[in-house]
């Protein structure tokens, strides 16, 4: 967007957020313009050009904004500022820093700096005179709370370049040169710790980006274990209010196996948010022992914020992910909740009264939403480093019913699926996936299987499957008993269901708010399976179905104690042994399939 | 209304439809409020020098030569200590037929609480109804509707929790309320003495619905005055909050707007959101708690009014008859507070998670026990006591009659448990079950 003349304009209509524009020049799709009330200067960005009339839409409230107040079109798009110190900070949809804003409320037309410009960062250059660089190419590095944070030739810069100069091992402030390249044309380019990129581009500072095949570790049994994400995968959890998505999403951000978290809380409860920046100073990362919030960045764009930067909100946290996964780091972005984002869009697409698709949701939708998911990824950067953006997003749909626009079009794009269950939610079944609806497709990817394999152990994955089935079968043998009776069945289908109670109430339940139990090592999740499956592969003798049942009854109670302990503790080993002697009572002699 | 200096008065309305109204004027702000026919209306649309106005009250027998004048300001309210024990309309007006609360004029509608500047709720707030205490606690800061049928006590059972609750401030807003229901609040905060921490704002059914757009705004803006400035606690009701999503979806129908899910506005979810999210923890002491009420029609709480409040809402409460014990219960499982997690076993007995969720999983077995009965199987031994153990429980700590307080709520519930189970049967950790088993 090259311009000698500032674009101004002068407001001719408004309703709710949408503001309609007389511009005097040229105006670009999506540019960002500031509307000038009293003192006041309200951030708007163009949606739609019509004849000699821009749509915007605001990003505050437009509240007293009058005809015939003035405009002032800023030539480039929304943007996020990108330099080392975002980590830890609490960001709106827009990235304005939320705590350097004054006062209880925020105020209308109040945008603050998202970096910190007098902060000095302990410099050491990776690169060096001559060296030859591309956009992306790591320059030097400073130390952000735990990571080493890459400063990267701009990726505006298009083409190739020569690194002329490179600052000296020491400490600078983000604005201070750090380094010189030079361009084909022989000009020169000084170079600061800080760039600029828009929201609504990707950021392809990668050669390659193969499909993800690395086991992501979330602690969370009924994934890691049934239906894992990888590094650089994408998931989606639809449920219900009610159903647990927000826990299911904070248990994934505390524990999962990343460098850095991003957290877009989009259109969701406030408390959600305190709860984030309450929690994670005071919470040890198990795997750094720093504290959580050290790798955390928190996008918030609660529900009663403007409605606009709620879609913004999505962009910017996922364009802070991609910077960061530019310097080779593995990347969690979590988006809490794709719907309100969606509906933010149906809002605007309303307003601008264009003809509405399913749902009264705008026709683009399912485009939208596949783009948006397209950014995450596995990539190999220029210098043969990986990183990765593995992207969980919730979906909130309405009445509880799957077959709406958003949960169908994200079920498109989405390789992981952990559909919440209502039943599972009512019978306080938590975390209330779905077990047997839920599917991954990475278990599927040959490259993953074999990943599998080596990391986590030769049979695995039949283990799994195996688990599914007993899973699968004991449904459809409840569905028998319910039908035919409790005493209408063979001892053996009671024994069946309960098998697949003892998966459900030791591995699939998990409870997020006990010390022990909320996060479960992938060494823990395997060993608790192959137990289970070995009691599972069991033959007992039991006198009657009553009986059955509380044989399991008990034998869970000790598999849940154990749960609760520490692993390989006295306790856990404790519980274990008189486990194994309750078993050793019932067990039918010379059984000869142990094969786990 | 007051009046301004040198206002120009409009003659010449071009539309008038059944809530709105166009005329040509210029240096109108947007949200504005205006008078037409001596009707208070507000600044929905401006497009050039066409303004539309929204009239509360309705357009009937406003003819095309109706004055209007324009206040320059938003809707407003007047702060001070002279609100309590006063009862107002949907305008701030006084409804009885004392005088005008005199103090600071201010917006309604105000900007939202920066989050960084919440503090996280912490807490907990008593109501003596075991269903709310025991197995949904609520918390200061936060904000819960009761999800009910018409016929449901709910209005009883708010009343219950907002004089138990030790508010410093209770808060009512009335929107399409009855007379007989009004009434009702007004003996029942009369009869506790507590009128002069009861402030209340009402839209009765006798009102045009349309004002009642702005019953939540007022109410809030009493609340946060109270909270912010006095650092008080304070309890808002509304009810009902349906009847406000209706005048909503009639606004946006006469505005043209192109509805989304059960003919509501697709900005449904925001501007539900805006009020709900009032509800906040200050740091310096000051709180908003909210509990509304929702009513359902036959119970569907997939109607897009109900499923929007579930995704704002930190929990909701469904009452039910449970006609096994003849009385009208806190029903266990569609009821859910989330924010009972910071303050059980924290503020309360370390043993209450635990107690609170082996409950109502017995009672879930005691439910599936039923269907088997009623379906004509024979039951287990378990299972009838599982039935046995559901009546007591119902009776004893679910009915919404009962006023305990949660130590002696746990004690029932254990005692309930040795009476109908095993210790491997009820599943607790082993530590509180050492504990309190024989107690």
């Amino acid at each position: 967007m090259e311009r000698d003349k500032k674009t101004t304009g002068t407001v001719a209509g408004i309703v709710a957020n949408l503001v309609i524009v007389k511009a005097d020049g040229p105006v670009a799709q999506n540019e960002i313009c500031f509307i000038k009330h009293r003192d006041e200067r309200l951030m708007a960005e163009v949606i739609k050009v019509q004849g000699i009339n821009t749509y915007l839409q605001v990003f505050e409230s437009t509240r007293g904004v009058r005809i015939g107040s003035e405009v002032e079109f800023e030539n480039y798009m929304l943007e996020v500022t990108l330099g080392p110190g975002i980590l830890s900070r609490n960001y709106d949809g827009l990235q304005n820093d939320l705590d350097k804003m004054d006062g209880i409320f925020l105020k209308r037309g109040e945008y603050t700096d998202p970096l910190n410009r007098e902060n000095k960062w302990k410099f050491k250059p990776l690169a060096k005179k001559g060296d030859k660089v591309v956009a992306g190419s790591w320059l030097g590095e400073v130390e952000e709370n735990i990571i080493s944070h890459k400063i990267m030739v701009p990726f505006k810069m298009e083409g190739n370049y020569e690194v002329k100069s490179i600052a000296e091992a020491g400490e600078y402030t983000v604005d201070e040169t750090v380094a010189v390249v030079v361009d084909g044309e022989g000009e020169e380019h000084s170079l600061t710790m800080v760039q600029k990129w828009p929201v609504k581009l990707p950021i392809r500072s990668y050669i390659d980006k193969p499909r993800p095949f690395k086991l992501l570790e979330t602690g969370v049994r009924c994934i890691d274990t049934l239906n894992p994400i990888t590094e650089g995968g994408t998931g989606f959890i639809p449920g219900a209010f009610g159903t647990g998505k927000t826990v299911l999403q904070h248990a994934i951000s505390k524990q999962a196996e990343a460098d850095v978290v991003i957290i877009a809380a989009c259109g969701e409860r406030a408390n959600e948010v305190v709860e984030v920046f309450t929690e994670f100073p005071e919470l040890d990362d198990p795997r750094t022992g720093k504290k959580l919030i050290e790798r955390t960045t928190i996008i918030a764009n609660t529900s009663n914020m403007p409605v606009a930067a709620r879609e913004a909100s999505v962009y910017t946290a996922m364009t802070i992910a991609e910077y960061y996964r530019s310097m080779g780091l593995r990347v969690l972005l979590m988006a809490d909740s794709t719907s309100r984002w969606a509906q933010a869009l149906r809002e605007m697409s309303n307003r601008l009264e264009e003809l509405p698709g399913p749902d009264a949701f705008p026709m683009d939708l399912s485009a939208v939403i596949s783009n948006f998911y397209s950014r995450a990824g596995f990539v190999y950067l220029p210098n043969d480093k990986t990183g990765s953006i593995t992207f969980i997003g919730t979906v909130s749909p309405a009445g509880g019913n799957l077959k709406e626009p958003v949960t169908e079009n994200t079920r498109k794009v989405a390789r992981c699926f952990y559909g919440l269950s209502q039943d599972r939610a009512d019978s306080k079944r938590y975390p209330a996936v779905d077990a047997i609806e839920s599917y991954s497709k990475y278990l599927e990817y040959p490259e993953v299987q074999k990943n599998l394999k080596e990391n986590v152990g030769e049979g695995w994955l039949d283990s799994v499957l195996k688990a599914k089935d007993i899973l699968l079968r004991g449904k459809e043998v409840m569905e028998q008993i319910n039908i035919l009776g409790d005493d209408g069945v063979p001892i053996e289908f009671h024994d069946m269901f309960w098998k697949s109670e003892l998966i459900d109430f030791v591995i699939l339940q998990q409870d997020a708010f006990d010390k022990v139990d909320a996060s479960s090592s992938m060494e823990r999740q395997k060993y608790m399976l192959s137990s289970v499956l070995e009691v599972a592969d069991s033959q007992f003798e039991f006198k009657g179905f009553e009986d059955v049942s509380d044989f399991y009854k008990e034998v869970i109670n000790i598999y849940k104690q154990m749960n609760y302990s520490d692993y390989e503790s006295d306790k856990f080993t404790k519980n274990e042994s008189e486990l194994k002697s309750l078993l050793e009572k019932r067990m039918k002699p010379s059984v000869s399939e142990s094969n786990v | 209304m007051e009046s301004q200096a040198f206002q120009k008065i409009y003659t010449k309305l071009t539309n008038i439809t059944k809530a709105t109204v166009t005329l040509r004027a210029s240096e109108v702000g947007y949200d504005e409020i205006a008078l037409v026919h001596g009707r208070m209306s507000q600044v929905v649309k401006l497009m050039g020098d066409e303004v539309t106005l929204q009239v509360f009250a309705g357009t009937e027998g406003i003819p095309t030569d109706a004055e209007v004048t324009f206040m320059g300001r938003p809707p407003q309210l007047k702060v001070s200590e002279g609100l309590g024990g006063r009862f107002f309309d949907a305008y701030g007006d006084p409804i009885d037929g004392g005088p005008e609360v005199e103090g600071e004029v201010r917006d309604i509608g105000s900007p939202s609480v920066n989050p960084v500047r919440r503090k996280q709720p912490s807490q907990l707030i008593a109501t003596g109804i075991a269903g709310i205490d025991l197995n949904n606690s609520l918390v200061s800061g936060q904000k819960i509707p009761f999800f009910a049928d018409p016929d449901q006590p709910y209005n009883q059972v708010m009343a219950n929790v907002a004089l138990r609750a030790k508010a410093d401030k209770i808060i009512l807003g009335g929107m399409g309320l009855t007379n007989d229901d009004y009434l009702y609040f007004k003996s029942v905060f009369e009869n506790a003495g507590a009128l002069d921490r009861i402030v209340s704002f009402v839209n009765t059914t006798e009102n045009p619905p349309v004002e009642r757009l702005l019953v939540p705004d007022m109410v809030l803006t009493a609340a946060e005055y109270f909270a912010v400035d006095h650092n008080e606690n304070v309890l808002v009701l509304l009810t009902d909050m349906t009847l406000f999503a209706d005048a909503l979806s009639i606004v946006s129908n006469r505005m043209d707007q192109i509805p989304s899910k059960d003919s509501m506005p697709g900005s449904l979810y925001s501007d539900l959101a805006r009020l709900y999210e009032k509800a906040v923890q200050f740091p310096e002491g000051g709180s908003i708690t909210i509990v509304a009420v929702t009513t359902l029609s036959g119970g569907d709480i997939t109607h897009a009014i109900p499923d929007n409040t579930g995704y704002i809402t930190e929990g909701q409460l469904f009452l039910r008859r449970d006609t096994d014990v003849g009385k009208v219960i806190v029903d266990p499982f569609r009821s859910l507070s989330r924010l009972k997690q910071l303050v059980i076993g924290k503020q309360t007995r370390e043993d209450h998670p635990q107690v609170m969720n082996a409950a109502i999983r017995l009672f879930a077995d005691a439910a599936n026990a039923k269907t088997k009965l009623e379906n004509g199987f024979d039951l287990t031994d378990y299972d009838e006591r599982t039935l046995d153990f559901a009546k007591a429980y119902s009776e004893k700590l679910l009915a919404i009659d009962v006023n305990l307080d949660i130590d002696t709520m746990l004690d029932i519930a254990w005692g309930l448990f040795r009476e109908h189970f095993k210790k491997a049967e009820v599943g607790i950790k082993q530590e509180f079950t050492e504990q309190f088993w024989e107690k």
